[in-house]
């Protein structure tokens, strides 16, 4: 895989499992 | 006293929202959508319509459903004791996709019995349309009907059937539960298998190497806010209908993020799990994958089976593929249906078991069309039109009312007020401006389109029946719905 196209799978996981994420967190220091 | 149903869990009601949002367009669309509009440059438009459009339309439904609890007739009558019709044309739309939607999963269901022994043989698109499907000359000529598909689709309307049947927690929630974990276990193992085999990873790279002039092009970026806006499950009342089902004290705001990111985050595997088999198809065909790439029934049903035949364990392989498809597509059809049943129930009062039974029969009768020789081409024409008019206008007129013609501050105050994180004043200037732009943008693009060339190379007379005709005639009878009388006391809008 070159490089760029690495940064990019990575930047799209990120946004999108990252988000998640940080949401699941927010909701269980709530609980 | 008789109350609306409630979900069990936090947990239950993510799992069934995202396994509404999660369906085959996720699967078979995305990754095309991504390669074909820019590779790894497409998710800087696909995230910002994911902010703009996706997750603002989210929230609204989920806040509309929440603090109206109803399903969507019963939510705009709330607002508007004029616009229950609105919602009436969402959950028409919603019974036609119901009815046809069905017939994919039961192609699914189908090709998944087949895989152990790929019965499809190599020449995968000669018995996709000729063996299995065979294939009309037209959609006009219905000639036999094709039982085995039939007994696939009664069997996908059973699995509905008794889900629907058993309610909202123990029967949604529980085979969501039960679905959901399943499915993003299999796409991993699919993925993880697929991306040690030789040429995956070009496969991959296909997919993300970002083409950085693209998203200059503004088609690439309204392919954005498509993908986004038909990948959700908004604008078609069923995002509305599930969180109707929330308790009283729930948040709705972060679980309208959480439910957009997984969905989005799902495609996301999808595309590396289609490309890694893409790529090592194209590999050991000695070709690019520009070559082998395609989207939709052709990928899921042709192309697909073709890498499987190629692949080492294609047992495995096409079992596990075609398991996913129809988990991803009974969850979606589940929601479907549920917004349909629901919708019946707060206007007529029936209990849902006879509704649920009523609303089977009559779709499965219906689903019949989409079993015969001819059923893969209306298929094609009502979902045509029923996604680039029946749901975007449907949508656009939702969009326009609440942010123009309702005051949208009491949603944001609603919604605020019960979440774990407030939304500001970016809500509303998407919701007001954004979105309906980008919409109103698709549905002239749409109309200009298919008004200037007719959609493929139907026959007229096959365009108006199933298309112009179906699109058009459900909205005079989402009014004369909405003329009729509201016989549940208790869900009687005041």
């Amino acid at each position: 895989m070159t490089t760029s196209a690495l940064l990019m799978m990575l930047f799209g996981f990120g946004v999108t499992w990252g988000g998640a994420a940080l949401c699941i967190s927010i909701a269980m220091k709530k609980k | 006293m008789k109350t609306r149903e409630q979900w069990g869990s936090r947990l239950g009601f993510i799992l069934a929202a995202v396994g509404s949002a999660i369906g085959l367009g996720n699967i078979w669309r995305f990754p095309y959508m991504a390669y074909e509009n820019g590779g790894g440059a497409f998710l800087i438009p696909y995230f910002f319509a994911m902010v703009t459009a996706g997750i603002p339309l989210m929230i609204l439904e989920f806040g509309i459903g929440h603090k109206f609890r109803g399903s969507a007739p019963k939510a705009f009558a709330s607002i508007s004791k004029r616009m229950e019709w609105l919602g009436w044309w969402q959950i028409l739309i919603s019974f036609i996709i119901a009815v046809y939607y069905v017939a994919v999963i039961g192609w699914a269901i189908s090709y998944l019995f087949m895989a152990p022994a790929q019965t499809w043989g190599a020449e995968t698109k000669d018995f996709f349309f000729s063996s299995f499907l065979h294939l009309s000359s037209s959609p006009m000529d219905i000639n036999s009907m094709q039982w085995p598909i039939l007994a696939a689709v009664a069997a996908a309307w059973a699995v509905n059937w008794f889900v629907l049947f058993c309610g909202v927690k123990k029967g949604i929630e529980k085979a969501n539960k039960i679905l959901m974990p399943v499915l993003f276990f299999l796409v991993l193992l699919i993925c993880g298998r697929a991306l040690t085999l030789p040429g995956a990873m070009d496969g991959v790279n296909w997919l993300f190497e970002p083409r950085f002039d693209k998203i200059l092009d503004y088609k690439v970026w309204a392919a954005a806010y498509g993908q986004i806006f038909y990948s959700l499950s908004i604008c078609f009342a069923i995002m509305i209908t599930y969180s109707s089902y929330l308790p009283e004290k729930s948040d709705v705001n972060n679980n309208a993020f959480m439910t957009v990111f997984i969905n989005c985050g799902f495609s996301m595997l999808a595309g590396v799990m289609i490309f890694a088999v893409l790529g090592s198809m194209a590999a050991q065909q000695g070709v690019g994958v520009d070559k082998v790439v395609s989207s939709g029934v052709g990928l899921a049903f042709i192309t697909i089976p073709k890498a499987i035949n190629s692949l080492p364990a294609p047992a495995f392989f096409g079992t596990l593929f075609f398991l996913c498809l129809v988990l991803a597509g009974l969850s979606s059809e589940i929601s479907i249906s549920e917004t349909v049943v629901s919708a019946i129930m707060d206007k007529v009062g029936l209990p849902r078991k006879t509704v649920v039974t009523l609303f089977c029969t009559s779709g499965f009768l219906i689903s019949t069309v989409f079993a015969t020789d001819a059923g893969l081409l209306v298929l094609d024409i009502v979902d045509h039109f029923i996604n680039n008019f029946g749901i975007l206008f449907a949508g656009l007129t939702e969009i326009l009312f609440l942010g123009w013609f309702f005051k949208t501050s009491v949603i944001r105050d609603h919604v605020n007020r019960i979440s774990e994180f407030a939304i500001g004043n970016w809500w509303m200037i998407c919701l007001r401006f954004v979105t309906p732009v980008v919409l109103g943008y698709m549905a002239v693009a749409n109309l200009i389109g298919d008004i200037r060339t007719p959609y493929s190379s139907y026959p007229i007379e096959a365009l108006l029946t199933f298309g112009w005709f179906l699109v058009v005639a459900i909205i005079p009878l989402a009014f004369v719905i909405q003329k009729k009388k509201t016989t549940t006391p208790l869900l009687r809008t005041k």
